[in-house]
């Protein structure tokens, strides 16, 4: 394997240079690209880094969204009181990312490019209703879609040739507001998530409203549950506890919006249930 | 492949090298420039033999591009003690809790611990772990590893 490698100092730099080497590579923070180039899974004659694009940074918009840029750490993101202030679930997500090391070098744009299934950011940031912005050499305003539509595929995305995702926005959540992320890692700490949820909804008037549930590690890429939020609207708060029997029939439903794989994490079957259990528990912790 | 020209800072003595595109910091550490205190394990980023700090921070050197480290502070085991003399707290508080055994993962662990309590002086246990799960040891079961961290930050019980 043998690439020319740059280093451009701005992204419409980085933009023209992959305008100008069709089928070169974006690399950001490399953990995953360094490990694909050396499988050969991955073989590009050019590769352009990010390193130095002036693509990172955390920032309040103007309409109380909260903005990644692409190459802000996962780190910088887990740590960042913005990102804290704004939905603590969302830092906790960046949190559970592998070990201290990778998330000193990964990236957040990096994560979502990568599109694997097991990741933990993009459930959480599925859930949130986030939004990536993609631009391109010669396109006046980026293109932006919701990370729903980002992600298509097992380490497949919509990115299209040329294009760059120039970072995550995650729309203002309205007032009461809770959202919870789950990495169930019956193996080691550092760990792929054996299944992950994020569950995300407003609690008013003692019912869970406008319910979002997303799971990772259960099929080709990270899911939205549709059809266990539905079920979800509106489960009303008892006095010790939610609407048990509700919660517990809407969190059965998840296991049919799944398509895990038998693997060295556990059957297919095993993954079903605990998706189930914890869903439910997720949704419950966000009810407590 | 094309070839680089960076300039970094190596535990505090600034360096230039040329470098391959697809050249990673931990060849250019132990292969090109003879610093073999940092050690290579799994080689995909999970052991934590091969840790080292980038302007503080660790990373695992057998993920990151040697071209990565230009303009940029590199400290690897060979820069923990000052001066090459005289061990820090940490180190020898390794040694006093029977902090290793074979030594092999000891670099990483002692370059990960380095960098914990500059950011936690006085970590908490749970801090100690989450921080220190990605270094692997495959002889001292952790504990003494721990108690070293604890003594060194002056929390051992
Ligand atoms: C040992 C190890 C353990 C891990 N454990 C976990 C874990 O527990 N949880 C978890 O969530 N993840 C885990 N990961 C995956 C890690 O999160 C990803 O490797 C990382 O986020 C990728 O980001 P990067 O910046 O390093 O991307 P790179 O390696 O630089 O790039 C990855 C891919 O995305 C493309 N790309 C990068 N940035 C952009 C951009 N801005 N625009 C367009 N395309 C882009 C690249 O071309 C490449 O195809 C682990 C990785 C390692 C090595
Ligand atoms: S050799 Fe780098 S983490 Fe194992
Ligand atoms: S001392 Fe032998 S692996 Fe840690």
């Amino acid at each position: 394997m043998s690439f020319e490698l740059h280093r451009p100092r701005s992204l419409d730099e980085a933009l023209t240079l992959l305008e100008k080497n069709e089928g070169a590579h974006v690399m950001a923070g490399a953990t995953a690209l360094v490990l694909l180039m050396r499988q050969g899974l991955v073989r590009p004659s050019v590769v352009v880094s990010l390193r130095d694009a002036g693509l990172g940074g955390i920032r309040a918009e103007s309409d109380g969204a909260l903005w990644l840029g692409a190459t802000t750490t996962i780190r910088e993101a887990e740590e960042s009181p913005l990102v804290r202030s704004f939905c603590p679930a969302l830092a906790e997500a960046f949190g559970h990312v592998a070990t201290v090391r990778v998330r000193d070098q990964a990236t957040v744009g990096g994560n979502l490019a990568h599109a694997d299934p097991a990741q933990d950011p993009p459930p959480m940031l599925l859930a949130l209703g986030a939004e990536v912005e993609l631009a391109k050499a010669g396109r006046k305003k980026p293109r932006r879609i919701p990370v729903e539509e980002l992600l298509v595929g097992l380490f497949e995305t919509s990115i299209e040739e040329g294009e760059i995702l120039t970072g995550v926005r995650v729309p203002p959540l309205p007032a009461g507001t809770r959202a919870t992320y789950v990495k169930f890692l019956p193996r080691t700490e550092d760990d792929y998530a054996t299944v992950s949820v994020a569950a995300v909804g407003r609690v008013t008037n003692g019912a869970l409203m406008d319910a979002r549930i997303a799971l990772g590690s259960v099929g080709p890429t990270a899911v939205r549950a549709r059809k266990t939020e539905a079920a979800l609207r509106e489960v009303a708060l008892m006095p010790g506890g939610a609407d048990n029997g509700r919660l517990t029939a809407a969190a059965a439903l998840v296991r049919d919006e799944i398509d895990p794989l038998d693997d060295i994490r556990g059957s297919a079957e095993y993954k079903r249930e605990m998706a189930r259990v914890w869903t439910e528990r997720a949704v419950r912790s966000l009810l407590s | 492949m094309s070839r680089h020209e960076i300039r970094f800072e190596l535990n505090g003595e600034a360096r230039t090298a040329e470098v391959e595109a697809d050249r990673l910091l931990l060849d250019l550490l132990r292969a090109d420039l003879g610093a073999t205190g940092t050690k290579e394990g799994c080689r995909i980023g999970i052991c934590g033999t091969c840790t080292v700090l980038i302007d503080g921070r660790p990373i695992s050197s057998c993920l990151y591009p040697a071209v990565y480290a230009d303009g940029r502070k590199v400290r690897t085991i060979e820069g923990i003690a000052p001066d090459g003399g005289k061990l820090t707290p940490l180190q020898q508080a390794f040694i006093e809790q029977g902090g290793f055994q074979c030594g092999i993962c000891t670099p990483g662990q002692i370059v990960s611990a380095t960098a914990l309590l500059e950011a936690h002086p006085k970590p908490t246990e749970d801090e100690i772990r989450r921080w220190m799960m990605g270094n692997l040891c495959r002889c001292t079961g952790y504990f003494g590893i721990r108690r070293a961290i604890e003594t060194a930050a002056g929390t051992a019980r």
